[in-house]
């Protein structure tokens, strides 16, 4: 079974909402495919119609090639985490996972497996109504793994964890993905998908606005681009314009240069004896990629109508 | 970089993740919220506790002055027949002891009342030892609700031929009277009595031949008149001036019969008789006056008036079926229930399942302890409760706590197309508790709709609780006041079940068509 996630063409409305519009993309195994957007962007939508549990008006949504409805055992393939909320409050955490276990004919000895490598041992016979967000996303890990599937599909699992969560969830991702399984995870804050998304899909309004390697994405926004750190901002500013620069002020004492090289800067600016303490490549975060790329779609859009 | 790593193979083996497995997982989801636990355990406690309320508010008894101008009192009491069925065996009684086999003839030209009744009686008997009442001396019945064979005109149903309370054959149509008298004969030999009648005397017809298990070799043989209370009058009350009077010529008996004739008013509660009762010696034969009835009595208690606490916890039952489903909508819960299972019919069915099997246990309970309960608290004040075969008890207790199972099975499927809590239980009350109380309880309802509601709404189920047949030859109160329901048990359970299939389709319907 090819471990892939496969969506194409899904549409859907809600109302009179547009919620899917032609959404199209693949997860292959072996790496966290983030999945960005802005909230209503369709990303929750996707999810659920990927699991079967809403029904697109056209497209198909694939799990290792086949529809997740016709899974005999969907949690083997397929795990999950929609809303980390979704829990009988009442409900001890380690029974949440236990009628889960249950159900698929696995035992309380896998729960307590899945429960160790969350890390929530020490709480996990307490009310689930009890836990704070960032337990309950652990919860949700717990849950998704327990039938060890090579696709792992979380809607916003960084929500609601604390420093040490987002540290925990990264490297778990990073290693989950390192044993060979698909994972889409998808969020809305491009900076939590730092160091642990190798590829992006971004999406908006229902569809797919790029779908690329995050290591292409970081090069394209950073391409040609130069950071100098100066205390005469505005000397340095006003001259490297005149001499064909586009200058762009990023810090109080930062400017990113783009449209001549690092060694024409230098040799501006020690021509017109400006100081300068740095000039390097700038490396452009994944915020600023993603930044870049919704900004083309802004721009699209606008001209479109 | 990333495409060169293999796929991953699980080290988890898939398991299997059937129908059994969905059963676990919903029982795992059932006993781990206390609330269910909580629910459950208050099904039996609510059945139990409403059950013994309500025997306990129920009184029988009667008083009358005693010999010395005191007022007695006592409980009421009714005999049991042969068949094990509580019995009125009341009529007045003109007979002689016959030893062995023989018979008696006699000609019936006319049955009278001040307010006749269609199943009102004259005619003659065979009957095992009957006590006798000497005036003022105590009355001896020996073996009250004994085993009879009589052959009766009756007051609008002709001759019949009638044993053992709940036997009955139609013999001659048509009423009685001088110009159209009905010769009745009894034979008995051994264990077996013969019935003819003939409209002549002379071309006699067999009306039946019965067999009365273990009937003594001396019987009592003669003549009776009875009448029972108007249908709307229910008990029999002491004192009563309802009478019918027969009037009897050709009397003649063969066998070895011993000597005169006399007369004793049977059955009825005790006190000072009934004025009117007693026979004359006419120039050709008797008159004979009496009243009450010889025939099963479907006017007391059963086993049934001990569950009535059955709404109390069908009320639970419901708002658990209801919730189980209705919870999970409420948290998302239902989209990993879902995504964890192939099948949105087998996860309603799983739950259906799972909510029924508990709810059954619990109300089982509830009437297993109810009814000993209620039962004891009936008789101690003084209501007769009407004994019932060990199949019938279990078809009752269970088949009650049946009832309150697929209720709350109903209520899942109501959870399922409802998806909120309120809409679900409001809705399963009102389909399944108000055609009830409508039918039972509202006197402005006419019969006939009351009689539709019970037998196309989902209370109609309430049949199981049924234990004692709607005679055609006995006028009672059969409404389901009175623990009657116009279809058999199975069959009303069956229009339950129906219902329940129904929604359950519906739910399942929507289930695969809605988005989660």
């Amino acid at each position: 079974m090819e471990a892939t996630i496969e969506v194409a063409g899904l549409r859907k409305r809600f109302g009179s909402t547009l919620a899917l519009d032609g959404m199209t993309f693949t997860v292959a195994p072996g790496q966290v495919t983030g999945f960005v957007g802005p909230n209503g962007a369709g990303k929750s939508t996707t999810m659920r119609v990927i699991l079967g549990l809403d029904a697109p008006e056209e497209g198909t949504a694939l799990v290792g090639g086949r529809p997740y409805r016709t899974l005999k055992h969907p949690l083997s393939h397929v795990g999950s985490l929609l809303d980390a909320a979704a829990l009988q409050p009442s409900r001890s955490a380690r029974n949440h996972l236990l009628w889960l276990a249950h159900s698929q004919g696995l035992t309380a000895k896998r729960v307590d497996e899945v429960v160790d490598q969350a890390g929530l041992r020490s709480a996990i016979r307490r009310k689930a109504g009890g836990y704070s967000l960032g337990m309950r996303q652990r919860l949700g890990i717990a849950a998704a793994m327990l039938a060890d599937p090579p696709m792992l599909m979380l809607d916003e699992p960084f929500n609601g964890l604390d420093p040490e969560g987002i540290v925990w969830m990264r490297g778990y991702l990073r290693s989950l993905a390192g044993q060979g399984r698909a994972i889409l995870v998808s969020s809305h804050l491009m900076s939590e998908l730092q160091d642990t998304a190798d590829h992006l899909v971004v999406a908006g309004h229902g569809k797919v606005i790029a779908d690329a390697a995050v290591a292409d994405l970081i090069a394209a926004a950073s391409a040609d681009r130069i950071t100098l750190r100066t205390i005469a901002r505005t000397e340095a500013t006003t001259m490297l314009a005149h001499s064909g620069a586009t200058v762009a002020a990023t810090g109080p004492d930062v400017l990113t240069i783009s449209g001549i090289s690092a060694e024409r800067t230098v040799a501006l600016l020690t021509a017109n004896a400006i100081p300068f303490s740095e000039v390097s490549a700038h490396r452009a975060s994944l915020e600023e990629a993603y930044m870049e790329l919704t900004r083309d779609a802004v721009d699209f859009r606008a001209a479109a109508s | 970089m990333a495409a060169t790593i293999a796929p991953y193979r699980p080290r988890v083996q898939p398991r299997r993740a059937g129908f059994a497995q969905l059963l676990h997982a919903e029982w795992t989801k059932l006993r781990t919220v206390r609330g269910w636990i909580i629910g459950l355990l208050l099904v039996p406690v609510m059945t139990a506790g409403f059950g013994t309320l309500i025997s306990s508010g129920s009184e029988c008894g009667y008083m009358y002055p005693g010999a010395n101008g005191q007022l007695v009192s006592g409980p009421c009491s009714a005999p049991v027949g042969p068949g094990g069925e509580v019995v009125q065996d009341q009529f007045y009684f003109v007979h002689q002891a016959l030893a062995g086999n023989g018979s008696i003839t006699a000609r019936v030209t006319s049955l009278t009342s001040s307010n006749p009744q269609p199943w009102a009686k004259a005619g003659i008997i065979v009957k095992a030892a009957a006590g006798a009442r000497g005036d003022g001396s105590p009355r001896s019945e020996a073996v009250p609700g004994s085993a009879y064979a009589a052959m009766l005109v009756t007051g609008s149903h002709g001759v019949r031929m009638q044993w053992n309370f709940t036997g009955d054959t139609a013999g001659l149509p048509g009423d009685v009277s001088a110009a159209s008298p009905r010769w009745l004969r009894l034979v008995r030999s051994g264990d077996t009595v013969t019935g003819y009648d003939s409209a002549d005397g002379s071309h006699w017809t067999r009306v039946g031949t019965v067999s009365l298990a273990g009937f003594p070799a001396t019987a009592q043989i003669g003549l009776l008149a009875t009448i029972p209370p108007p249908r709307d009058q229910g008990h029999i009350a002491a004192g009563q001036e309802l009478t019918a009077t027969g009037t009897f010529d050709h009397v003649g008996v063969a066998g070895a019969a011993g000597g005169s004739w006399q007369g004793t008013g049977l059955g009825g509660p005790p006190g000072p008789g009934k004025n009117a009762d007693g026979f004359q010696r006419t120039a050709t034969g008797f008159t004979v006056t009496g009243n009450g009835d010889i025939a099963p009595d479907v006017g007391e208690k059963t086993i049934s008036d001990t569950l009535d606490g059955l709404f109390a916890g069908l009320i639970v039952a419901i708002v658990i079926g209801a919730m189980f489903v209705t919870a999970e909508y409420r948290r998302g819960l239902i989209r990993v229930t879902l995504a964890a299972s192939q099948g949105r019919g087998r996860v309603l069915a799983a739950k259906a399942i799972v909510v029924g099997l508990a709810t059954f246990v619990a109300a089982l309970a509830g009437c297993v302890i109810s009814v000993p309960i209620g039962e004891h608290l009936l008789r101690s004040h003084g209501n007769v409760v009407d004994p019932v075969p060990a199949l019938t008890w279990l078809r009752v207790v269970a088949g009650t706590a049946a009832v309150i199972a697929v209720i709350a099975m109903l209520a899942v499927a109501f959870g399922a197309i409802f998806r909120r809590g309120a809409g679900a239980v409001t809705s399963a009350i009102v389909i399944v508790v108000v055609p009830w109380f409508l039918a039972v309880s509202s006197p402005a309802l006419p019969v006939t709709v009351s009689d539709w509601l019970l037998r196309v709404s989902p209370s109609a189920a309430l049949a199981i609780q049924q234990t004692i047949p709607q005679y055609p030859q006995v006028a009672g109160d059969y409404g389901p006041n009175g623990g009657f329901y116009p279809l058999v048990p199975l069959a009303g359970f069956a229009v339950l079940c129906a219902w329940v299939a129904a929604a359950l389709w519906l739910a399942v319907r929507l289930l695969r068509r809605r988005d989660a």
